[in-house]
Parts: structure tokens; C-alpha cells; sequence
């Protein structure tokens, strides 16, 4: 069972507070009408499948309800980062050993960096009420 | 029965209590502390099972968890049967019963000894699959009889009395083991003071220092053992929970612990004089950092006859002899490639009893032990092993022989030992089990001759599990392994404990041997087994070789090695190492053994904890529950939900059926004025400046223009145009709307909204919140529903005011209420809206004002059969994630000239969505108005086609109507819009053919004029 860093809560918590999402980072065409049936295809029902770094989008269903990205090692269950919606991994498969050689855990003892990077701030901007 | 082997002294049993027990049917005696190993061997049971494929008699051969023959069900009462407990592993308790799971009728006259006879002297691996295949129906028969012959015990078949449950537990160290290592570890660790679990699977904790011969610090090591224990008994910080096995290392240090609380005292709690405590209970751990300090288990040799009651792994008779008192036999013969294995000779003769010999494989031994043994006046054997065994119910000689172990032949003449009972040593194996859980790969280690953990993330090593076995040095490992651990935990101050003193042993190396050579080639030598539980022999090892299985992980399958309950403890590295000469390779070329969960068994109770019964799905019920149970409705599970299916009443002193209450029901609805409670339907509530605009993406129908007051019917699609919701959503304020989703579609609605609203649009202002439970929902509805209405309300309901799909709030029954003029029915309705706690007063309220009107409570099957009249859908029945809104002929319902391309828009225009021949909605009716269609039942258009059939679609809704008196469904019918009028065939499977004629949806007021009245 996991062990998952929610990063708006700040926190470790159980996999039972959680459910996963599918893959992060999907692009919705922002003009559906404009693109053609085979990349609509693609958009609706193709996904990356690797073995090793994977970013998926997960949700903390029975906590604060927000949606997040979480870096994993499909082979080792591994999770390498958490971070919030809307930036981008620090680890990707294309600097995995870089990042492992540098060590990449957090002091706490735990295992997932939320060291990320920012890429569109609206995202995490809270909304006026 | 009198305890021939036990001594007179010595061991760490009680033999002041007496405890009687009851074995294959006769009684015993043994004392408190002993197993129920100990205990049999004590009495001088030999046999104590028959063999799962050969059926041959089998003794104990071990003495921990590693045991393969002594497999026993438990229990007195048929609610209490255990089965596959290990003898080694049961405590014994006064009044035990156990029996051998292996060999029915009984283990002495064995009614299967036939097949292992079968086919001479030889079945290959394989024998099962080959001999009973044909024909293959009877298979279900032969299999009922070798599963009972090869006895894999049984469940029990009443319900089990006793209560189990579940603890989250969080540490910041947890030590799995508590032999020298683990004791250190737990001490270092604590004493920095990190919050420590320490678990141990045996009754007491102590491990491989409660049967050794060494002293620490002067003292026997056992008492340094009891003294370490009771410093870490005295901590806050450090739960001992001893008779507990760590069964399943998971993710990120995540290990579940079995924990057994009354097993030791009787077969139910209650019997151990505990009634409603817990028996056992698992521990689910989330740990900071894992030490594990598993240790190791000892290997057999493998050689002729091994299985005889009266073969036993060496260091088990240390065991019974310095834990329990018991010296299993008189004269003892050991074979070995290894010093620790002269303990056993040692002990043995110290207890009294004859060593004939020991054999050593090596040429020129000369360790301590050994020399120790000499100087006893112990015969030592060099560069030999024992070949055979002798005897069938129990060992009779050992046949020795000098053997070349490099060129895997015998050398010298067979001398025949007379002996009753043989141990052997071929080295140890590391526990390395829980370390493989997720994944892991063991590595092999030549120096060690075994293979040790591969690198675990959070996981440290300690003791044996590693190779490190002499006392003094796993001792020192253990107390820096456990500041390492704390220290890796965040104790930064973590210091290993000062380690006693232990004396240095010279050892003399050991060598590699697994298989000892026979004078016969291996394939006509008598049967040399390899894993015993599973009945696997050298010969079938190295067969399956030669059929071409070359992985380990296709021989394991093959031969079914290491399939057994006991997970190959004692026989993986002797099949591997078996494997690895026959096809000239080394060991760790073969492969490595990966480990699975659980280590041991774990009983079902544990697993499923408090999980059963009334807790094992919650129940949701509505404010009105208790009202729905005192006027005898029966329930329908909807989701988590108990709602009201029907609520039959007595007639002429006759209980209703449900086809009767159903269409007494629809009547009153729709002649009279019924009541529904709708409070389970998804509510979740909406606000924000861009409510509105997130309802216009999300529904397929428009929302630009709804003004406060108004409500509207929305449908919902996944972006692959597929309906997933539907649900009426209303305008509360300009900038707050109420949206109801289906009962069971709630949460995922509401995760839906989440989705959308948080990943693809955060700059549009809008929250949302379920607030399902606080809103009761009572559909008052019928041609009479007005009436009763203007009864309890002060809100005007002029049907010119109050029109249908508008919504107004004020008082109901003088409760605050919102009430929504939408109709599931087709009548005339009033969905009620109050906060929940006042829910039973208004329909109380009602319900007294109703009289007059024969107010009549309807439950689901009613509201079904009145909205398929209608043809009004279900998401999920007359829907299944492949129906777009067209497909349900609602294009009214579906803004294509939105501005904002709402989820689902796109998919409707490919070829595949937009095609004319996809399954649509369509109406049935029986030619024959009695026939009630099967629901899933298959259309075809030709009944007289030839297997398979053209399959058409098929019947999602079917229910008989009382106003039409006759039967009518709702189907998905290929191209349907197009074949009205057409009649089609459901061809069902007793043979008869039903015709339908294919009709509108509406089969009711098509008009719709009835809820508008």
C-alpha cells in the first residue's frame, strides 16, 4: 500500500485516502472542433504505458479532494515526487539517474521530493470567493 | 501413553502442568510450554501424516515454520477447524484436538498409498495433468478425491464464533524477529528513543539463544535473552508483541503482522476462558524503517529415503531437546557439510542417548565443535555422507558412503549404520522472504553458500538474514543495525549498545553440498526428496530438465516444487542446486526464488477483521428508515443505500406479493396520489459567478438562460460522448444551482465536477459541495397530489404560478422547504425538499392529511414500472457507457450550437457516434400482453436463423403494467427509430420464442399533458 506526500495537505497519508486518475499531463485540444477525428482518437483513449518513470494524476478523494501529479517507477512502486496541478515533474525518464544520483529524497526520512516546477500559476492561485 | 523421549530435566517447559490432548484420535499427554510437535515427539509418535502424492508416512522434521509434514487441522467443534496449522508452530493447550491433514481415511491404513504405487515405483512430475485429464469431464470428480486424499485440510462448514480485527499502527523502527540480532536492534533502537515495534512468531522471544550452548557475558545466552526482553517490556516506546509473525512486506514499508492473542490457550477464545476478546489480529504497520532480523532456516541433505519419520534438519534436535526436554529418538546418526550440525551430536549425547556417528562430507574438519565432539568420544566420519536412509515407519539404519562431491559419484564401500534416527545439515539459508515481497531479486552468495536480500529501500539487515551467524559478530551487527535504522529515522544521536561478551569459535569452512550421490543413477536410486510437502524428488527435478524446463520459475511449476503451504522453506535452494548441476550451471544461474505474501498462513478471520457480517459494506439509510421498517417495506440495495422496494400490505389477511403491491402502487399513483422518499438521489450544491458557465460544459443541454426558480433536466457525458449522468439541476440564485444526481452516481459526479473543474477550466469561480445527506426529498405525486399539497403549504400551487420545472421555497407542514415541481412519474408532482431532521415530521404531516386520499407509500419497483410507462431512463439499466443522448432520441436535450465545446460535443461527430445504425431506445410490447420480457433478453429479426443468430440488441427494462394491463419494456434495438411498427423475435433460452412489436418509448400520456394538470 502506498505511502502518498498530498502535496496541498502537506502531509504523508494512507493509499485508502486516495484514488488514482490516470495519466498527468493529458492535453485537452483547446479547439475540440478544429482537430481531426484520429487526434480526438488519441486524446480520448490512448495511453502511455512505460516501464519505469510514469506521471499519473492521482486525487486525495477522502481528504481535501484536490487533484495532484505523482512521478512512479512502474517497475519498483517507487514514488519519486508528488507535486501540485499545473507544474511540471523534476523527474522525468529522461533525467531519472541524474536525479536518483543526486539523491532526490527529502530529509524527513520519507521517500517523495515536492520539489517542482512551476509552470502555469493560475492553477494554484486560489480563486476569490 | 506414557512420554518415552521426554527428559527428565532441562528445557524450558512446566512439568508441573500437565496438559492432555487428542492426535489423530488418541490422547496424549505433554506439558505447558511445549508445542504440539514437541509434545508428539515426547510420546514417540512417528507418523504423523501420509504424503500428499505418494502417500508415504511422514514424521516431524523440523521444528519451526519451516516444518513440511507436520501439517495438522485443528479444533474440537466443527466452528473451530484450522487447517494447515504447523505442529511446530500450535502451542500446546489442555484439551487440544488435532488431526493429520494428509491421508484419509487416516494416516496409518492410507486409502491413496494405491497411486503412489501406481506405475511401479516412479511418477513423474506432471502425474496428475497426464493420468487424470482424459475424459475431461470427470475431471471435477477425480479431483474432489485427490484433494480429500491429498489432504489440504478444510474449512470449517459453521460459522466462526470468535471475533478478529484489524490496528494501524505507526513506529519508527520495526524489528521483525527477536533472536540476538533483533534483540540488539530493538535495543539500540529504543534505548535512542525511537518509537519501536519488536514482533516474534514464536511463543517466546529469544530465538536461536533459547537453544544454544553458548554463554554471553559468562551467563547462558537464554538469559541474556530474558533479561534484553524485560528492559524492552519496561520502555514506552517499544511494543513487544510476540506470537506474531510478519507476514507481508508491502510499499514503502508498509507490513502486515499476524498476530495471535488467545491461540496459544484453546481453539476459541471463548474456551481460553477470554469470551469476546479478539483471537487474532492484524497489524497493519507503516513503518519509518523495517529491520529485518528474520535469521535463517537450516537446509536438509538430500539423499535416499530422507523422508522416513526419523529424518530430521539437525538443528531441530537442539531444539526439542534444550527447549522442550525431548530427545526424539536413541541412536542418532548425523550427516553433514558443516560444524553447527555437531551441537545436535553434542546435545544428543549430553541428553543421555547414542550418537552413532556423525558423517562429515568434508576431508579434514577441525573446528572447535568438532573437535569438541572428538574429544566425547563421538565417531566422526570424514568425506562421507549418508546415502540412504533405511526403514518405513520409522528409520531403521543410515547406509554411508564416501562420496567425491566434485564429481558427483560415490568412492568407497556402503557401510550401514544401525541407527533410529538421522539428522542432517547442508548449511543454512537465509530468511530472506519478506525482503523479496515487492519485488526484489535475492542475491546469491558463494562465500555464504545461500542467497541473502537484494537491496530494500527502508529495509536494513541484521543477523542471519544477511550470513552474519556466529553469536558473537550477529550480536554486534544487530546493535548497529538498530542505531542505523534510528538514526536513519531521525534519532541522530543513535549509538549501538555496548555488546556482551561471547566467545570466539575457530569453525572450519563449510562446503557445498546439497545432494548426496547414490550408488544407483538418480533416477533408479530409492525416492531422495527435495521438497517434501509437495512430494518432489531429485529425480523429478532433474526430469523435468531434461524435458527442456531450464528457467528455476518453469521447474518450480513443473514439479511443484515449493508450492506447498511452507513455500519451499527447506527445499527451494535444494531444487535449485539440484537443477544448476543437472544443467551444468551454477546456482545463481538457474535464477533466484522470489517470495510472495504470506509468509505463513494467515487465517481468513484475520484478514477480513471486523469486516463481516453487518460491517462488512456500510449502510446508508434515509431520514424516513425507521417509518419505511414499522410499515413493512422490503429494501432494495441502491449504492450503499437501503431504500424501500415495496411496501406489501396484508389482504384478507394475505401478505402482498410484489407484483401485487407493485401494480396496487401504480394504480394509486396514477389514479389517486402516492409518496415516494427520493432522499437518496445525489444533491450537490453549486455556486460561484461561474456556475453557470461550468453547468453550460459539463451538461450537454443549455444553462445560459435558466433563470432563478426554474429547473431543467440535464444530461452528462465523458468526453467520449457516452451518457454517464443524468439528473435535474435547478437555479437556486443567479450565481447558486442544485444539481441531483443518480443514487449511485453521487460521488463520482461530484469527483467528475472536481476534475474538470480543478485540471482544464481553475479560472472559472465555482465550488462545489454534496449535500445529499442534509436534504430529505419526499415525491408526492398522482392527479390528487395538489390537493393533499394545499393542505400543508403556505406556497401558492396554482398551475399558472407554480408551472412544472419551477421550484419555489416556503413552509411544508411549518417546516422551511424548498419543493420542485419535477415529475419521474409522469403525474402531477411535488418533490419536497426539507432539512433532514425534520424529514419524519412532514411525512408524518403528510400522511395524516392523506388519509382522506389513501396516500399510498411506493418504494423503487413502483417508481421503475411508472417512469419506464414513460419512457424516462435509468442511467446504468437502460444505459451502459456506450449510448450517446441520440441513441436516446434525445437531440432536444444536446446544444450543439453552444459556444463552449462542452465535454462529449466532439465525440457525437465521429463516424463511429454518428452512425445510423447504432443501438437506440426503443419501446416493446409483447404481441402476447402476459408476457413480461426477460430484461438482457437478445432481439433478432429472424427467429429461424441458424446459431449464432444476427443479435439485434437487446431488452434493458421490462416490467408488467397495471394500467396497460400488460407487459411492456424499453430496448436498445440497432437502427430502432427506423423499424416502428416492425415485429421483432427474443428467442429465450428454454427454447421459446417471444415476438415484440417495436413502439415508442411513451407508452403512457404521450401527450405529457397528465403532469401538467
Amino acid at each position: 500500500m502506498f505511502h502518498i506526500f498530498c502535496p496541498y495537505c502537506q502531509e504523508y497519508r494512507e493509499e485508502e485516502e486516495f484514488h488514482p486518475s490516470g495519466q498527468a499531463h493529458l492535453v485537452r485540444p483547446a479547439d475540440p472542433a478544429s482537430v481531426s477525428d484520429e487526434e480526438w482518437g488519441d486524446y480520448l483513449f490512448f495511453r502511455d504505458n512505460p516501464r519505469g518513470i510514469h506521471h499519473e494524476m492521482w486525487v486525495h478523494r477522502l481528504g481535501c479532494r484536490k487533484f495532484f501529479n505523482i512521478t512512479r517507477d512502474t517497475a519498483t512502486y517507487e514514488i519519486l515526487e508528488t507535486y501540485r496541478m499545473g507544474e511540471q515533474p523534476s523527474i522525468t525518464a529522461a533525467n531519472a539517474e541524474v536525479r536518483r544520483e543526486q539523491g532526490v529524497q527529502t530529509a524527513d526520512g520519507g521517500w517523495q521530493t515536492v520539489g517542482a516546477q512551476p509552470e502555469n500559476s493560475r492553477l494554484n492561485e486560489e480563486t476569490p470567493s | 501413553m506414557t512420554q518415552s523421549n521426554r527428559l527428565n530435566q532441562g528445557g524450558r517447559i512446566d512439568r508441573s502442568r500437565r496438559l492432555s490432548f487428542t492426535f489423530n484420535g488418541q490422547q496424549y499427554v505433554g506439558f505447558a510450554g511445549d508445542t504440539l510437535a514437541s509434545a508428539l515427539l515426547a510420546n514417540g509418535v512417528d507418523v504423523v501424516n501420509r504424503s500428499f502424492k505418494y502417500s508415504r508416512p511422514r514424521g516431524i522434521a523440523a521444528a519451526g515454520p519451516e516444518e513440511p509434514n507436520a501439517i495438522v487441522q485443528l479444533g474440537a467443534s466443527e466452528a473451530a477447524q484450522v487447517p494447515n496449522v504447523r505442529a511446530t508452530q500450535q502451542a500446546l493447550y489442555d484439551g487440544l484436538v488435532a488431526r493429520g491433514t494428509n491421508g484419509w481415511p487416516s494416516v496409518q491404513r492410507d486409502v491413496m498409498s494405491w497411486v503412489g504405487k501406481l506405475g511401479g515405483s516412479f511418477m513423474p512430475p506432471g502425474f496428475y495433468y497426464k493420468t487424470f485429464m482424459a475424459p475431461a469431464s470427470m475431471w471435477m470428480t477425480y479431483e474432489k478425491f485427490i484433494r480429500k486424499g491429498a489432504g489440504l485440510g478444510r474449512a470449517p462448514t459453521e460459522a466462526d464464533p470468535d471475533i478478529y480485527d484489524h490496528l494501524n499502527q505507526h513506529c519508527d523502527v520495526l524489528v521483525i524477529g527477536a533472536g540476538p540480532a533483533g534483540l540488539a536492534a530493538a535495543l539500540s533502537a529504543a534505548r535512542a528513543g525511537a518509537r519501536v515495534i519488536l514482533c516474534d512468531e514464536q511463543e517466546e522471544m529469544g530465538g536461536s539463544l533459547l537453544d544454544s550452548r553458548e554463554s554471553i557475558d559468562g551467563a547462558p545466552a537464554s538469559a541474556w535473552a530474558e533479561q534484553v526482553v524485560a528492559e524492552l517490556a519496561g520502555l514506552a516506546n517499544v511494543t513487544l508483541l510476540p506470537r506474531t509473525t510478519a507476514n507481508g512486506y508491502h510499499d514503502h514499508n508498509f507490513v502486515t503482522l499476524h498476530e495471535r492473542r488467545t491461540e496459544h490457550l484453546a481453539d476459541t477464545a471463548a474456551g481460553a476462558g477470554r469470551e469476546g476478546e479478539v483471537r487474532a489480529r492484524l497489524h497493519r504497520v507503516r513503518a519509518g524503517r523495517v529491520v529485518l532480523a528474520s535469521g535463517s532456516h537450516e537446509r536438509p541433505l538430500v539423499y535416499a529415503n530422507n523422508d522416513v519419520p526419523g529424518n530430521l534438519v539437525a538443528g531441530a534436535i537442539s531444539v526439542y531437546i534444550r527447549r522442550y526436554g525431548v530427545v526424539p529418538g536413541q541412536r542418532l546418526v548425523i550427516s553433514t557439510n558443516n560444524d553447527h550440525a555437531y551441537r545436535a551430536a553434542l546435545d544428543w549425547q549430553e541428553a543421555g542417548r547414542e550418537v552413532v556417528a556423525v558423517v562429515d562430507s568434508r576431508a579434514k574438519p577441525d573446528g572447535d565443535l568438532v573437535e569438541q565432539a572428538r574429544d566425547a568420544g563421538i565417531r566422526v566420519i570424514t568425506g562421507s555422507a549418508v546415502m540412504e536412509a533405511t526403514g518405513s515407519q520409522r528409520v531403521s539404519g543410515a547406509k554411508v558412503v564416501a562420496i567425491d562431491t566434485e564429481r558427483f559419484v560415490v568412492t568407497g564401500k556402503v557401510e550401514t549404520l544401525e541407527c533410529d534416527t538421522i539428522a542432517s545439515s547442508g548449511g543454512y539459508s537465509p530468511v530472506v522472504h519478506l525482503a523479496s515481497h515487492t519485488g526484489k531479486r535475492p542475491q546469491w552468495r558463494d562465500d555464504l553458500l545461500g542467497f541473502v536480500p537484494g537491496e530494500v529501500k527502508g529495509m536494513h539487515f541484521a543477523g542471519g538474514v544477511h550470513g552474519v551467524y556466529a553469536l558473537g559478530e550477529t550480536l554486534t551487527d544487530g546493535a548497529d543495525v538498530g542505531a542505523e535504522a534510528a538514526r536513519a529515522a531521525g534519532f541522530e544521536e543513535a549509538a549501538a549498545m555496548a555488546v556482551p561478551e561471547v566467545e570466539v569459535r575457530h569453525e572450519s569452512p563449510t562446503s557445498a553440498l546439497y545432494q548426496i550421490p547414490h550408488e544407483k543413477p538418480p533416477l533408479r536410486a530409492p525416492k531422495q526428496f527435495v521438497d517434501l510437502q509437495n512430494d518432489v524428488t531429485a529425480a523429478a527435478v532433474e526430469l523435468a530438465t531434461r524435458e527442456g524446463f531450464e528457467s528455476i520459475e518453469h521447474v518450480k511449476r513443473y514439479t511443484a516444487l515449493g508450492f506447498g503451504t511452507d513455500q519451499g522453506k527447506l527445499g527451494n535452494i535444494n531444487g535449485m542446486a539440484i537443477a544448476a548441476r543437472c544443467l551444468n550451471r551454477s546456482i545463481p544461474e538457474v535464477g533466484t526464488t522470489v517470495f510472495r505474501p504470506n509468509y505463513t498462513p494467515v487465517s481468513f478471520g484475520a484478514i477480513v477483521g471486523r469486516h463481516c457480517r453487518d460491517l462488512f459494506d456500510p449502510e446508508r439509510y434515509t431520514a424516513l428508515h425507521q417509518w419505511h421498517v414499522e410499515h413493512g417495506a422490503e429494501f432494495e440495495d441502491v449504492g450503499q443505500w437501503k431504500r424501500p422496494w415495496y411496501f406489501p400490505r396484508r389482504v384478507n389477511g394475505k401478505r402482498e406479493t410484489m407484483h401485487e403491491a407493485v401494480a396496487r402502487e401504480c394504480l394509486a399513483v396514477r389514479r389517486g396520489v402516492g409518496i415516494l422518499d427520493a432522499s437518496t438521489l445525489g444533491k450537490i450544491d453549486i455556486q460561484g459567478p461561474d456556475a453557470r458557465e461550468f453547468l453550460g460544459r459539463v451538461y450537454t443541454n443549455k444553462w445560459a438562460k435558466l433563470a432563478p426558480g426554474r429547473v431543467r433536466y440535464g444530461l452528462m457525458c465523458k468526453d467520449d460522448g457516452m451518457l454517464m449522468d443524468d439528473g435535474t439541476t435547478s437555479c437556486l440564485a443567479e450565481n447558486h444551482f442544485l444539481m441531483t444526481t443518480t443514487t449511485g452516481g453521487a460521488a463520482g459526479v461530484l469527483e467528475w465536477l472536481e476534475l474538470w473543474h480543478q485540471t482544464e477550466w481553475p479560472e472559472l469561480q465555482v465550488y462545489f459541495n454534496s449535500v445529499t445527506d442534509h436534504w430529505a426529498t419526499m415525491t408526492v405525486t398522482g392527479p390528487d397530489a395538489r390537493k393533499l399539497m394545499s393542505e400543508v403549504t403556505d406556497i401558492d400551487l396554482d398551475r399558472e404560478q407554480f408551472k412544472f420545472m419551477d421550484w419555489k421555497e416556503g413552509k411544508v407542514a411549518g417546516v422551511p422547504a424548498r419543493v420542485f415541481r419535477i415529475s419521474f412519474t409522469g403525474e402531477l408532482a411535488f418533490e419536497i425538499n426539507v432539512q433532514a431532521n425534520y424529514a419524519m415530521h412532514v411525512w408524518k404531516a403528510l400522511f395524516a392529511h392523506g388519509e382522506k386520499y389513501d396516500l399510498t407509500p411506493y418504494g423503487t419497483e413502483t417508481m421503475h414500472v411508472l417512469r419506464a410507462e414513460k419512457g424516462l431512463i435509468i442511467v446504468g439499466q437502460d444505459t451502459d457507457g456506450s449510448v450517446t443522448p441520440e441513441d436516446l432520441g434525445m437531440h432536444w436535450a444536446v446544444g450543439y450550437d453552444k459556444p463552449f465545446s462542452w465535454i462529449g460535443q466532439r465525440a457525437l461527430t465521429r463516424p463511429d457516434t454518428a452512425r445510423e445504425d447504432r443501438k437506440q431506445l426503443v419501446g416493446l410490447k409483447p404481441k402476447d400482453p402476459k408476457v413480461v420480457l426477460e430484461e438482457g433478453a437478445q432481439i433478432v429479426l429472424d427467429p429461424e436463423q441458424k446459431i449464432p443468430m444476427t443479435m439485434m440488441g437487446h431488452v434493458t427494462s421490462s416490467y408488467y403494467s397495471p394500467v396497460l394491463e400488460s407487459g411492456f419494456a424499453l430496448a436498445v434495438l440497432k437502427g430502432g427509430r427506423n423499424r416502428m411498427g416492425e415485429t421483432v423475435y427474443l428467442p429465450m433460452s428454454d427454447g421459446t420464442v417471444h415476438q415484440a412489436e417495436v413502439v415508442s418509448t411513451v407508452f403512457i400520456d404521450p401527450k405529457g399533458e397528465r403532469q401538467n394538470v
